[in-house]
């Protein structure tokens, strides 16, 4: 039996055509991970629509779109952003287990691109989330919601709520390259709530106590629900400052915290002093 | 003769612990090293400062003639890593984890598959290969993981105590596989706490406490330097106790050690078997009653508690029949 010795990349493109590979052997071993479990996919893409329909029938009643307009109209896109932000405990599940288990530590000794690591990572997620999208579009359907605006509008709201994904992943990452290990999960899933509920994605803000109501519509969350609100020609948008200015600020908000969380994360990930 | 490892006084510290401590190793290529130490003696850090996932507060240090501060991916084609716990996907099966690693060595699909089968039926696990490997028993992941450290022909292979939790013989498979690959030239940095292993498998060891080297050798250097194996003589009548020391007396290289409590006598010699045969003559011809008698190596606690006058750390305490042991009774 002889050891195989590869070559090593020495030009740019060599380098470039690596890191690519690398990046699709990482996204591909999660693509088998929901072949070995179908159960852990399914579950995590109808937790949503359990919720829709808890929402949308059970507590919805209650509540009062202002402006008018059917509640489950107002709930879906709020029910959108809420699967976008479920995304934070996949990513973090993931992230977190492969730093105990110290596989984190395999891939850095070995002579792969750095960068796949997380690009893998971050294509497996992503497609995660926009199954999850596409399935909650579907339910919505189902229960009567629509998207009264043309398909421009349609697609940007998608792309806007994809975007709030991709900030949520790299918070994802960080905290689990922080976490020591998935047993904080249920720390992020009590967390997500919270930034949930403190938002206007289920109820209007104009129902809450005034300075909460403040803090609701200055969470990230809740930029993203109303230019998506916006844009499907849903109702309940609102008309403060922020809410006014919801399309920039659902682009701002993400940039922003991709600022912050992407390097902390290449940081993190490069753990040299620990 | 050229150096697969350099370590100089590397010094790294978490908080107030000091891992390393000034550090020094040094390996020549195409050797087997044993890194020597009980628990928190600094062996992981100086691993994983070498095999560049960790940053040295200060000092040196080179693997495959390349520093590992400045030119890490380079080190990294050159280097395969075990460590110290089984890090595997538990979710894919054992196949699939090889051939995951395989193509993250650049090794293209169908040698990927190919390698992967090669290991898996080197280390036994040809039968386990479509188990998830979350369904594995800790022998198998230690050898699923081992084989994933040797995907390609590393010029240094690092192992963090490759058999630590294994049986005798899962051990022994380990330890066959590590001599196949020294065959090819690659250079093994072993860590463990068991001289045996050492013993075993390497050709000069280190023994490492509180982030210093404390000593250098080979295997038969360091027992050498604790009066070589030892033989435990148990005996049925406390009376006989000191016929029995007078007989071991006859053969140890110092002054038996005697416990009435537990009737035992224990004593360093130089030669295993004739020292063996003697006693067992000197017994009869006195017509004292052995319930036991065992030779054996010493242990780490024993080459320890030689060297540092200590017990090395609360977590790795000697056993009791070590206890009375010291550095001057042993002295060769
Ligand atoms: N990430 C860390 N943070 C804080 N302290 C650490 C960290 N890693 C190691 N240490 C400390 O550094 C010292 C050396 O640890 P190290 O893991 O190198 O020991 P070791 O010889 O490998 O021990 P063992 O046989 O238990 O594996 C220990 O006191 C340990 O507690
Ligand atoms: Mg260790």
């Amino acid at each position: 039996m002889t050891t195989p010795v590869p070559p090593i990349p020495r030009t740019p493109a060599a380098r470039l055509r690596w890191a690519l590979a690398d990046g699709w052997t990482v996204t591909r071993r999660d693509l088998t991970h929901w072949r070995h479990r179908p159960g852990d996919v399914a579950v995590a893409l109808l937790f949503p629509v359990l919720m829709v329909l808890m929402f949308g029938y059970l507590l919805g009643g209650g509540i009062a779109v202002p402006g008018g307009g059917d509640y489950r109209e107002f709930l879906m896109p709020g029910m959108f952003a809420m699967t976008m932000l479920f995304g934070i405990e996949t990513t973090f599940a993931a992230v977190a287990t492969d730093a105990a288990r110290g596989v984190t530590d395999r891939f850095r000794s070995l002579p792969m691109a750095p960068s796949a690591v997380v690009t893998g990572r971050a294509t497996a997620d992503m497609t995660h989330s926009t199954l999850g999208l596409a399935v909650m579009i579907g339910c919505g359907l189902a229960v009567g919601w629509r998207s009264h605006g043309d398909a421009g509008d349609t697609l940007l709201a998608i792309a806007l709520l994809l975007l709030l994904r991709l900030a949520f992943l790299w918070i994802g990452i960080y905290l689990g390259l922080l976490a020591r290990g998935p047993e904080s999960l249920a720390a992020v899933q009590i967390l997500v709530w919270p930034v949930g509920f403190l938002s206007n994605a289920f109820v209007p803000t104009a129902t809450m106590p005034a300075w909460l109501g403040t803090l609701a519509e200055w969470n990230p969350l809740s930029s993203t629900v109303t230019a998506v609100r916006a844009l499907f020609g849903n109702p309940g948008t609102g008309d403060s400052w922020i809410a006014q200015h919801a399309l920039p600020m659902a682009v701002a908000w993400p940039a922003l915290l991709i600022a912050i969380f992407f390097p902390l994360s290449v940081r993190c990930y490069r753990r040299l002093d620990r | 003769m050229t150096f697969a490892v350099v370590a100089e006084e590397l010094r790294k510290r978490y908080g107030d612990t000091e891992a390393l401590a000034g550090f020094d190793l040094t390996v020549p290529e195409g050797t087997v090293h044993g890194l020597l130490g009980p628990n928190g003696a600094g062996k992981s850090t100086a691993v994983r400062i070498l095999t560049t996932l960790l940053r040295a507060d200060s000092g040196r240090a080179e693997v495959a003639g390349l520093d590992v501060a400045t030119r890490g991916p380079e080190v990294r084609h050159r280097i395969g890593l075990v460590g110290q716990n089984a890090a595997l996907d538990e979710i894919l099966n054992g196949r699939q984890n090889l051939e995951m690693f395989g193509r993250l060595h650049h090794l293209g699909a169908r040698q990927a598959r190919a390698r992967a089968a090669d290991l898996l039926e080197q280390f036994a696990l040809t039968d386990a290969e479509n188990k998830p490997v979350g369904q594995y028993s800790g022998g198998m992941r230690r050898r699923l993981d081992l084989a994933a450290g040797m995907i390609l022909m590393p010029a240094v292979l690092f192992l963090d105590e490759p058999t630590t939790g294994l049986d005798p013989r899962a051990r022994a498979e380990v330890w066959e596989s590590v001599r196949a690959l020294v065959t090819t030239g690659t250079t093994v940095l072993l860590t463990t706490q068991y001289l045996e292993e050492a013993d075993q498998l390497a050709g000069r060891v280190s023994v490492i406490d509180s982030g210093r080297t404390i000593a250098n050798g080979t295997p038969d250097e360091l027992k050498g330097m604790i009066g070589g194996d030892r033989i435990d003589l148990t005996l049925r009548d406390p009376r006989d106790m000191p016929a029995a020391a007078a007989a071991l007396a006859r053969v140890s290289t110092a002054e038996p050690h005697l416990d009435p409590d537990t009737r035992r006598i224990s004593a360093p010699v130089r030669q295993r078997i004739t020292a063996l045969t003697e006693v067992v003559r000197a017994l009869n011809e006195a017509a004292v009653t052995a319930e036991d008698i065992a030779v054996r190596r010493p242990t780490l606690d024993e080459v320890f508690l030689h060297l540092t006058g200590t017990a090395g750390t609360p977590q790795n305490p000697p056993r009791p029949d070590h206890h009375s042991h010291n550095g001057t009774e042993e002295a060769a």
